[in-house]
């Protein structure tokens, strides 16, 4: 076996078991570390592709800043497992019909017809530098799709903006630009008077 | 290189008669130990400079304190770290009783791991890393981003209240800095048209004053001043080195994430720090400051010019730490998203702008 070919399997193996553990681990911190263990992974699959820049991306966006933060989220909830577990059976007439759809669904784009190796021949490596490569066709050819996912972007991120923002009246918010500003005088008043005896 | 030092194997193993079997028997993996020689020789070099950095600060620190710092083990003091790292070695590792306890030993080696890892991609001198690949510089935005989850998961892990402070400050602080520190390079990556670090050595020695003899004067630190500085201080940052130090906060929370850790185990948090400053300092001379480039003409480049730059910002960290009182944590804040994130945008339009003007200086 190649040596890629034998790497390919290994990253595989593991990220097919860490998705695995992702829903059954009984821990929401473990389930999420799982979860970064299989992004990892999932990056390394993209390197074999020869796809540096996806790979380094899906590292730098989801591991280092997406996952940090849901890591920190979930530290801080107090998930208490036999509550979640009673909603299982109420739920399960809507969520098993949901699930099959799904998996039908994967089925569908995974079969050979529609997306095997015939339908889609693996593109050419770019010649070069890949991240050069994927600028030039963002910029040039999707410039529109990429300028209205952003545009998409921008709006949801507002949006969480505007959905958090409320004034609270007891915070005491300090102002630094009136913190420096301050004198001696505002704070402190010498007085002189004479000594004084007991 | 590699020719050199098969040479040299073969000399040495030739004295005894023992060089053809031995050849036999490594040839088939050769490339896989050659890779792995390459990696020792930067790592030890790496641990012995963390090593003596600790030792420079106190002594720096003390005299800029007007004490005389540690000078009893050794003379002038000099295997003071060497005695620190055995006592550190033989010291027993607790485990704390409510804590998480295979959480609590990832949480040392996630945060050195990434830590050595960005070494990989570095150039020391011209041709001189151990991988020169492409994306160099964001595979160490990617490394360096992952440091943060030996913080968090050895807060969480310990199962009590400072470290799990120290860990959510982490988590805001470093995810503060990262987005300033990736918004200056990608002012770097623009004049130098590339995401490798050679190719942005190599573009910094091109420009009217490198004509002229002057080569410093070409650095990307001019034209990128503001960068510049946004760039180390959120380096300073990103280390969690003082005054950013609310994450270990001697004074407030002890010492954050790193309170329950003992022995070999604490040392490994003690370790990525160092290694970390270092990496930083690094990446300040690379991206800014020319690598190894010589900054006059008639002097020739290499790595000892990489070197006195990065002992330049060595000094700076620990110059700073003696100088500046601790940041207040929302001052941290402030800092980076208010004033380091607009500023950043702001410079990468004017550069942009810059580009495509008649003034381009970046060809």
């Amino acid at each position: 076996m190649e040596f890629k070919t034998a790497l390919f399997y290994i990253l595989s193996a593991i990220l097919v078991l860490a998705a695995l553990r992702v829903v059954t681990a009984r821990n929401p911190v473990h389930a999420v570390l799982f979860l970064v263990l299989a992004f990892f992974n999932a990056s390394g699959l993209w390197l074999l592709l020869q796809a540096e820049f996806l790979a380094i991306a899906l590292i730098v966006v989801y591991v280092g800043a997406v996952m940090v933060l849901f890591l920190f989220v979930v530290m801080m909830l107090d998930i208490n497992l036999e509550r979640l577990r009673q909603g299982f059976w109420n739920n399960l007439w809507l969520g098993g019909p949901i699930a099959l759809l799904m998996v039908a669904e994967m089925i569908a784009v995974l079969s050979a017809r529609s997306f095997g190796p015939e339908a889609m021949p693996a593109p050419a490596a770019a010649a070069g530098s890949n991240t050069k490569a994927l600028g030039v066709a963002i910029y040039t050819d999707y410039v529109y799709p990429f300028e209205l996912a952003s545009v998409i972007l921008l709006v949801a991120l507002i949006a969480a903006v505007a959905l958090n923002l409320r004034k609270r009246k007891d915070t005491k918010q300090l102002d630094p630009a009136r913190q420096i500003a301050v004198k001696r005088k505002d704070r402190v008043r010498i007085v002189s008077m004479p000594s004084e005896k007991e | 290189m590699e020719q050199a030092v098969l040479g040299i194997f073969q000399w040495f193993w030739g004295l005894f008669g023992l060089w053809n079997p031995l050849w036999a028997l490594i040839q088939p993996v050769w490339p896989l130990v050659w890779v792995l020689m390459k990696i020792v020789a930067i790592i030890l070099p790496l641990m012995l400079c963390v090593a003596y950095l600790t030792f420079w600060e106190r002594k720096i620190i003390g005299w800029m304190q007007v004490r005389i710092g540690p000078n009893r083990v050794g003379p002038w003091g000099l295997l003071q770290p060497i005695a620190d790292g055995m006592k550190l070695f033989f010291k027993e590792v607790l485990v704390p009783t409510g804590a998480n306890r295979a959480l609590f030993f990832v949480g040392p080696v996630m945060a050195i791991a990434p830590a050595l890892a960005a070494w990989a991609v570095v150039p020391f001198f011209e041709g001189g890393a151990l991988a020169d690949i492409d994306a160099g510089l964001f595979y160490v935005l990617a490394m360096t981003s992952m440091g943060i989850y030996g913080v968090i998961i050895a807060g969480w892990a310990s199962n009590s209240k400072y470290p799990f402070l120290g860990a959510m400050r982490a988590s805001a602080q470093m995810v503060s800095y990262e987005i300033a520190m990736g918004l200056a390079l990608v002012t770097v990556l623009m004049i130098s048209n590339s995401l490798n670090f050679s190719d942005i050595v190599r573009a910094q020695g091109r420009g009217w004053f490198a004509d002229h003899g002057a080569g410093f004067l070409s650095w990307n630190w001019l034209p990128l001043l503001p960068m510049f500085v946004v760039y180390f201080i959120s380096g300073v940052a990103e280390t969690n080195r003082a005054p950013f130090d609310v994450v270990e906060g001697e004074s407030e929370i002890v010492a954050g994430h790193m309170v329950e850790f003992s022995g070999m185990a604490f040392a490994m948090f003690f370790l990525a720090e160092y290694a970390n400053m270092i990496l930083v300092a690094t990446l300040t001379s690379i991206l800014f400051l020319g690598g190894w480039l010589s900054p006059v003409d008639f002097l020739p480049d290499g790595f000892h010019w990489l070197a006195a730059k990065i002992s330049f910002f060595l000094f700076l960290f620990l110059w700073f730490r003696a100088t500046f009182p601790r940041y207040r944590y929302d001052q941290i804040m402030r800092l980076g998203w208010k004033v380091f994130v607009p500023l950043t945008l702001v410079w990468i339009a004017v550069v942009g702008t810059w580009m495509v003007s008649p003034f381009n200086i970046f060809k």
